[in-house]
């Protein structure tokens, strides 16, 4: 396993009004080839900011991002060196992210075009990438609005799979689908994550998806990861008080075993998030340390990370009750 | 453009421009003038500029619309006007929706201070009643036909770069920009293979609409001596020989109501052309 991404320290800005609002404020975070790291957390919470800071949309202020060995700059009006076109993005909106005057052959086989390929045989090459993708190969020639929104999101992956990605950031990719399409296209991603051996990180709030397609989960809450360890780890023995509430909140069929535990209170305004540790005015188990101090990622002795003082590094998980 | 014609031809459902009375007449009102003024030759009766009858001659079999002061049959000189008028307008609009447009992408990709120069000065210009701007640059540049189109199409631009500026400023945000700039498209071919596309239509349609509006400036430069020189058969030069010889109703009448057919035809069409082309109303119209 190759480490294919690794970000340090990570902070993104945004100026509302004049006014600094940190939706991403210092995230650690390492993928792997051949792996989907799910990032999930609540709405709001960064994860998108995240994604698109990865692939050079958004500039971080602080840390850096680095991809195969390189530095991640931003996207500039000039052509992005060919390095990170190994680095692709698939958007949550199927309609939005394709162009809807341009036959979706020529929209594939652009960046091959781009690229230096001849025309003919990128478009045969997006054939192919079609096919891979479950389409016929003749619906190069038609247009995204002859298609579903899940088709169409195959079609953006197959966008994305003609740069030959090592790694993909797929940003909340099947949200916007129905629920049959959902599946499909989430096997899909699993498929191609293992046959081209790239590295993924799977954005999503959907976390019943999450943990069926993920290797490891990262958890995000108000611009932090608060932990982020193997699919095991976090649903069977989460050690942060809020995974614990968010696995806790995914309803279950027979209603009994998990009831949905509300947490109190809000998220925070990003603009002003609370002192110490972000999650502590929710926190039921928060003690007086946690509204001056802001806990460190630790590393416990399973290997997963998080971010709670009742977490000692190099230690087991202590299990997190709450009420 | 040939893409766009072909797609109306194909297009048998409820907002073809075919179904559409208005653009019909239009179209045929625009048939029968280019008709004329390619056949000219053929069709008029005299030579335009032959000053073989008597002067101030009443409208009859002889000469169907009467002759002017220099002794010219008014019907022939009005076939050969359109010769001018219609050719002319046309080259306006594409003069100016080119340049428009060029200035309009620019300005909406590179946004920040370039769109905020190039926006205040199309205000500059906007601000400006037209034909008084018009006749000012033509003015400085000397009465020539030639000079009037250069004149016109200053004046014309800045709502063609509004329009396209608008267009692009809203197409960029669009995933799919992002998307091509990630597969390694610069900034230059985004905007050629991503946003062109989106552009054409709307352009289409304002031109069609400006088409109309151009032979009146045009013509109305023309009037002011600005324009077409004598002894060209111009529509707007000969309303203004009948403006000064107001009791002859005739010298200034029939060149003024081919003016007014010309530009109601364009503006017909223009209009049928936005509704069945304006996307949202399509698709309003489709649903």
């Amino acid at each position: 396993m190759k480490e294919i991404l690794n970000l340090k320290n990570v902070a993104v800005e945004y100026d509302r009004h004049g006014r600094k609002v940190r939706a991403v404020a210092g995230v650690d975070l390492t993928l792997n080839s051949g792996e989907i790291l799910g990032l999930v957390g609540e709405s709001g919470c960064g994860k998108s900011t995240l994604g698109k800071a990865i692939v050079g949309i958004l500039s971080p202020i602080t840390g850096e991002i680095v991809f195969d060995g390189q530095k991640v700059k931003k996207l500039t009006r000039g052509k992005r060196p060919e390095h990170f076109r190994n680095l692709q993005m698939v958007f949550q909106d199927p309609y939005g992210s394709l162009n809807p005057r341009r036959k979706i052959g020529m929209q594939i086989a652009d960046g091959l075009i781009v690229a230096g390929m001849s025309k003919k045989l990128a478009l045969l090459k997006a054939e192919d990438l079609l096919e891979k993708v479950g389409l016929p190969r003749n619906a190069v020639g038609r247009f995204p609005h002859q298609f579903s929104g899940g088709q169409r999101q195959r079609i953006s992956i197959a966008r994305a799979l003609a740069a030959s990605p090592t790694a993909i950031i797929a940003d909340e990719p099947i949200s916007a689908l129905d629920t049959s399409s959902q599946a499909q296209v989430a096997n899909l991603l699993v498929n191609l994550v293992d046959e081209f051996d790239m590295g993924m990180v799977f954005i999503s709030h959907d976390l019943s998806i999450v943990r069926r397609i993920s290797d490891r989960v990262a958890v995000m809450y108000l611009g932090k990861i608060v932990e982020v360890g193997t699919v095991d780890q976090i649903w069977n023995n989460p050690s942060h008080p809020y995974t614990r509430a968010l696995i806790s909140a995914i309803p279950h069929a027979d209603g009994t075993s998990f009831m949905p535990k509300d947490l109190p209170g809000d998220v925070p305004n990003p603009m002003s998030p609370p002192s110490g540790c972000r999650f502590h005015p929710r926190c039921p188990l928060a003690k007086a340390e946690c509204a001056s101090n802001e806990p460190e990622l630790r590393k416990l002795a399973d290997g997963r990370d998080v971010s709670c003082v009742l977490q000692t590094a190099g230690s087991q998980p202590v299990t997190i009750t709450l009420n | 453009m040939s893409a766009i014609l072909k797609k109306f031809k194909r297009s048998k459902n409820a907002n073809s421009i075919w179904r559409q009375p208005l653009a019909v007449v239009g179209i045929s009102i625009i048939a029968i003038w280019t008709f004329l003024a390619i056949f000219a030759p053929w069709i008029a009766p005299y030579d335009p500029n032959a000053q073989d009858a008597d002067k101030f001659l009443t409208p009859s079999a002889a000469h169907w619309m009467g002759t002017d002061e220099l002794n010219r049959d008014i019907w022939s000189r009005i076939i050969y006007g359109a010769r001018i008028s219609l050719p002319y307008s046309l080259l306006l609009v594409v003069l100016s929706a080119t340049l428009g447009s060029i200035i309009g992408a620019i300005s909406g990709y590179a946004g920040g201070k370039v769109d905020a120069v190039i926006m205040r000065i199309t205000d500059v210009f906007f601000a400006f009643p037209g034909i008084v701007l018009a006749m000012a640059v033509a003015a400085a540049l000397g009465p020539q036909i030639r000079n009037a189109v250069i004149a016109i199409t200053i004046v014309a631009w800045p709502i063609y770069a509004r329009l396209v500026r608008g267009l692009i400023l809203n197409a960029k945000q669009n995933d799919y920009v992002t998307a091509s700039a990630l597969l390694g498209s610069s900034a230059l071919r985004t905007m050629v293979v991503d946003l062109r596309p989106n552009l054409s239509g709307p352009v289409f349609v304002l031109a069609s609409l400006e088409v109309g509006n151009a032979l009146l400036l045009l013509s109305g430069l023309s009037f002011l001596g600005l324009g077409a020189q004598p002894p060209a058969a111009e529509w707007g030069s000969m309303v203004s020989m009948g403006a000064v010889n107001f009791d002859r109703w005739w010298v200034g009448l029939f060149p003024g109501l081919a003016i007014l057919t010309a530009v109601l035809a364009f503006n017909f069409i223009g209009d049928s052309l936005r509704d069945a082309l304006d996307p949202r109303t399509a698709k309003a119209l489709r649903d």
